[in-house]
């Protein structure tokens, strides 16, 4: 028996966060086959280091996931993807800015083979309130506050806690039932984000604990073992708990390396891949110094 | 084609105004060789003298420039609107006043299927016009209980279906929470479906397929057949999503020997970013012909007046309603602005409410700016609230404006009492402020919205009459000169068609619209009467009896 594809909306003004959230999903999402729709293939949506393949319909990424276009036919593009195989497990959709995000959970409500697990609405922390005054898009980017079940100031690290406690009062009194988180990097725990309307209220959801990992990305030349050099940063101790991404050895053979937890995968990537790697950590116990002098000593050999 | 036929006319009004009016025309390979009498086209050397025409008046073929072409493909589906309307055959549908009425047409339809679980689609249904009755599954499942049935309203906007369509789309049931999805008293959806996002999913049951902006072949077909019969040459289709297939099949149907329009298509803009728009539009560009002109995007900045989602200036809608709705941020649009400026690619904007308008001309203002552009016909499509600081605007940038005249007589009432109130809705679409303006001005359609028909629009424009009989705005009528320059050489100017079409006179296409009656000469109150006989197209002829 099938059961219903549970699907998650993302909305918000353009430049408010929401290309940096999918992006962080994805790097979360730790074998959950997360699918992806987004409005336009616009600058590129995903990352460049998460891609495997890409084609005009579809862009597979690592662990499964996908991304796909869904134009100006949402209905259309959720009924394919209720169609391929292996089914994803949850289907993400990053609404236009300025779109209507409940409009966009009303396609969903419909679709018998989808049910709707939220509506989270990004709110860019450093210029919402002036978006907000804007004639022209001012009541637009209200009403998308109102169709939210969670609302994510985004960028808070740009702002004050003063400016943030306002920023909160001012998008609760638009939107009482809607749960506030701050974020930045698009550093939220993604359970958080894919179960948006299933967090009852009273729960507290801590501001801070989802927004304490960090990223850093390499762009190494090329190496003498990709396989050993993945091992060194899994036993590293460099508090590394995914990285992924392409290098190559001293042959230009290009590696794909996707580590999650002490879990290592490295093969041999079919095309010529720039090199690049992203390291994802805890805050204090990631390690930047010694990845930075890892990829030095290796450099040199 | 070769050698050189002149044709007679009772009169021929040619828009040239160099030369408003003459009796003959003489055409070689498709274009006009030159206007004047008998013996004035005799000193072009041998010709054929052809007087098939000598009872009627020849004018410019008319040029519809804001139409879509899916009109065609609606009419394989029962036409349930309120007003009589002619099909591509010339078969005349009288309007349907009431649902049981609906429901019989709908029932004669279903005798004629075989099978019992072919989907039966119906158009242009307008409650509107019936008090705003609501219709429901269970009237619909008066004519089937076994077959998805499906009818659109006229609004594009809301479908009703019945049972079936709903069970087949895993609908019936309860537990919707939605404005989108009403509910009757047993919890259960009554069959209206208020909005593409949740019409679709059901709308792919009964016959209204995804690609529903799309012509298919044979609505292309259909689409130029309605062309011959109201005297149009050259119509626009605003817009299509023009991916390969459908440029395929356009190239192939347009190239057809039969084939009496030129076409012109224009990208909408939503499904690909600024960039990759403007390098595929440059594409399409190169690979246009005569009778299919590609090369331009359509952006849809806001929603309709009467669904209330149009955006609108202070005080907003004489009801309350809320304000309407962005289709495209402005960031967005001035992306697209700027990008297709710099390129010389035309861009068409539709803008119905009037601060949608706004946006617009301060975004074009500074794209502008950034490239200048002497000549860049730049359009302001429907543009139906715009104050007269607003087309003074308009002119002063270079943009052209194409009004919505029809609107006026199908919705004029429902904009007076209901969505703008008064003042407003007697300035709507004011041709009279945009020529006195500067503004080059066409007025359209919108087909099928309402009924393809140059004559028609012309007649709304002059005489500003709405539905109930009202004359509304006095003070914005133009004169019947004014009205054909507009279906002619109005509408060409803003397609950038001028130098090609929209006239009579030496070097243009032999495109002609050939008239029972002189609309210079009839009543005002009578110009959307005039019959038409049909066309000539690139120096073809298409009689309308014959389509």
């Amino acid at each position: 028996m099938n059961t219903a594809l549970p699907a998650t909306v993302i909305g918000g003004y353009l430049g408010a966060g929401k290309t940096t959230l999918v992006n962080n999903l994805l790097r979360q999402a730790n074998g959950k086959r997360l699918a992806i729709l987004v409005n336009e293939f616009g600058s590129l949506p995903i990352d460049q280091d998460l891609i495997e393949a890409q084609d005009d319909e579809m862009i597979t990424i690592s662990g499964g996931c996908i991304c796909c276009s869904f134009g100006s036919d949402l209905t259309e593009a959720l009924i394919k993807l209720s169609e391929i195989s292996p089914q994803p497990d949850h289907v993400v959709i990053e609404a236009s800015g300025v779109a209507m995000p409940g409009a966009i959970g009303s396609s969903i409500i419909v679709l018998d083979r989808f049910q709707l697990n939220g509506i989270v609405v990004l709110a860019d922390s450093t210029t919402i309130l002036d978006q907000a005054n804007d004639e022209y898009i001012g009541d637009t980017i209200e009403r998308q506050i109102i169709d939210a079940d969670l609302i994510m100031q985004t960028k808070s690290d740009l702002i004050t806690s003063a400016q943030s406690a306002h920023l909160n009062s001012w998008i609760s009194k638009i939107n009482g039932k809607a749960h506030i988180v701050q974020s930045s990097f698009g550093n939220i725990a993604m359970d958080v984000v894919l179960s948006a309307a299933k967090i009852p209220k009273e729960t507290a959801v801590s501001a801070h604990s989802d927004a304490d990992y960090r990223s850093v990305s390499f762009n190494p030349s090329s190496f003498e073992d990709p396989r050993a050099l993945a091992k060194a940063l899994v036993g590293g101790g460099f508090g590394i708990i995914r990285a992924k991404g392409f290098v190559r050895d001293h042959q230009q053979n290009s590696f794909l390396i996707q580590i999650v937890g002490n879990q290592i995968d490295v093969s041999e990537a079919s095309a010529q891949n720039d090199p690049a790697l992203v390291c994802i950590g805890h805050v204090e116990q990631l390690d930047v110094n010694g990845l930075e002098e890892l990829f030095q000593d290796e450099h040199s050999k | 084609m070769s050698g050189t036929i002149i044709y007679s006319a009772r009169k021929i009004i040619t828009m040239n105004k160099s030369r408003p009016t003459t009796t003959h025309v003489a055409v070689r390979d498709g274009r006009i060789l030159a206007t004047g009498t008998l013996e004035e086209l005799s000193s072009y050397g041998s010709h054929t003298l052809d007087e098939r025409f000598a009872d009627k008046i020849i004018m410019p073929g008319f040029v519809e420039g804001h139409a879509h072409a899916m009109e065609g493909s609606l009419w394989s589906k029962v036409y349930c609107g309120w007003f009589d309307r002619a099909d591509p055959s010339g078969k005349v549908w009288s309007g349907v006043k009431t649902i049981d009425a609906i429901v019989d047409r709908l029932k004669e339809a279903d005798a004629l299927l075989d099978d019992p679980d072919t989907p039966l689609a119906g158009w242009q249904l307008d409650p509107i016009y019936m008090d705003n009755v609501r219709v429901t599954r269970e009237q619909l499942d008066r004519v089937s209980t076994t077959r998805p049935i499906g009818v659109l309203h006229a609004s594009g906007h809301i479908l009703n279906v019945n049972s079936k369509a709903l069970e087949l789309a895993g609908m019936l049931k309860a537990g919707f929470n939605s404005p989108s999805i009403p509910l009757g008293d047993d919890g259960l959806p009554t069959g209206e479906l208020k909005g593409p996002e949740v019409m679709t999913p059901v709308g792919m049951h009964v016959g209204f397929e995804r690609n529903l902006l799309d012509a298919d072949e044979g609505g292309l077909r259909n689409f130029a057949k309605l062309c011959v019969r109201t005297g149009t040459t050259t119509i626009t289709d605003l817009a299509s999503r023009m991916d390969a297939e459908a440029v395929k099949m356009m190239l192939n149907v347009t190239a057809e020997d039969s084939f009496p329009i030129r076409l012109m298509p224009f990208r909408f803009a939503m499904g690909l970013t600024p960039e990759e728009l403007l390098q595929e539009v440059i594409t399409f560009k190169s690979r246009s012909t005569d009778r299919l002109r590609m090369g331009q995007i359509k952006i849809v900045a806001d929603g309709s007046i009467q669904g209330f989602s149009a955006r609108m200036r202070w005080p907003g809608y004489h009801n309350g309603a809320p304000n309407g709705l962005w289709y495209i941020a402005p960031e967005q649009l001035s992306d697209i602005l700027h990008r297709a400026l710099d390129a010389g690619v035309l861009v068409h904007t539709h803008t119905n409410g009037d601060q949608a308008t706004q946006l617009v001309l301060e975004t074009f203002e500074k794209a502008l700016r950034a490239h200048p552009s002497p000549d860049h016909r730049f359009t302001l499509q429907h543009c139906q609230l715009a104050d007269a600081a607003q087309f003074h605007k308009a002119g002063k940038l270079g943009m052209c404006v194409n009004l919505f005249a029809n609107h006026h007589f199908y919705w004029g009432d429902e904009h007076y009492n209901l969505t703008v109130g008064p003042e407003r809705a007697t300035r709507m679409n004011a041709c009279r402020t945009a020529l006195n303006n500067g503004v080059a001005m066409a007025i359209h359609s919108d087909a099928p919205v309402t009924p393809l028909s140059p004559l028609f629009t012309a007649w709304s424009a002059v005489n500003r009459i709405t539905a109930s009989g009202r004359v509304q705005g006095e003070e914005e009528k133009i004169t019947v000169d004014e009205a054909l320059r507009a279906i002619t050489m109005g509408a060409a100017y803003t397609l950038h068609l001028d130098g090609e079409i929209g006239s009579i006179e030496t070097g243009k296409k032999a495109d002609f619209a050939i008239l029972e009656d002189d609309p210079t000469a009839c009543d005002p109150a009578n110009l959307k009467d005039i019959g038409v006989w049909g066309t000539v197209q690139g120096g073809r002829i298409f009689a309308a009896e014959d389509q």
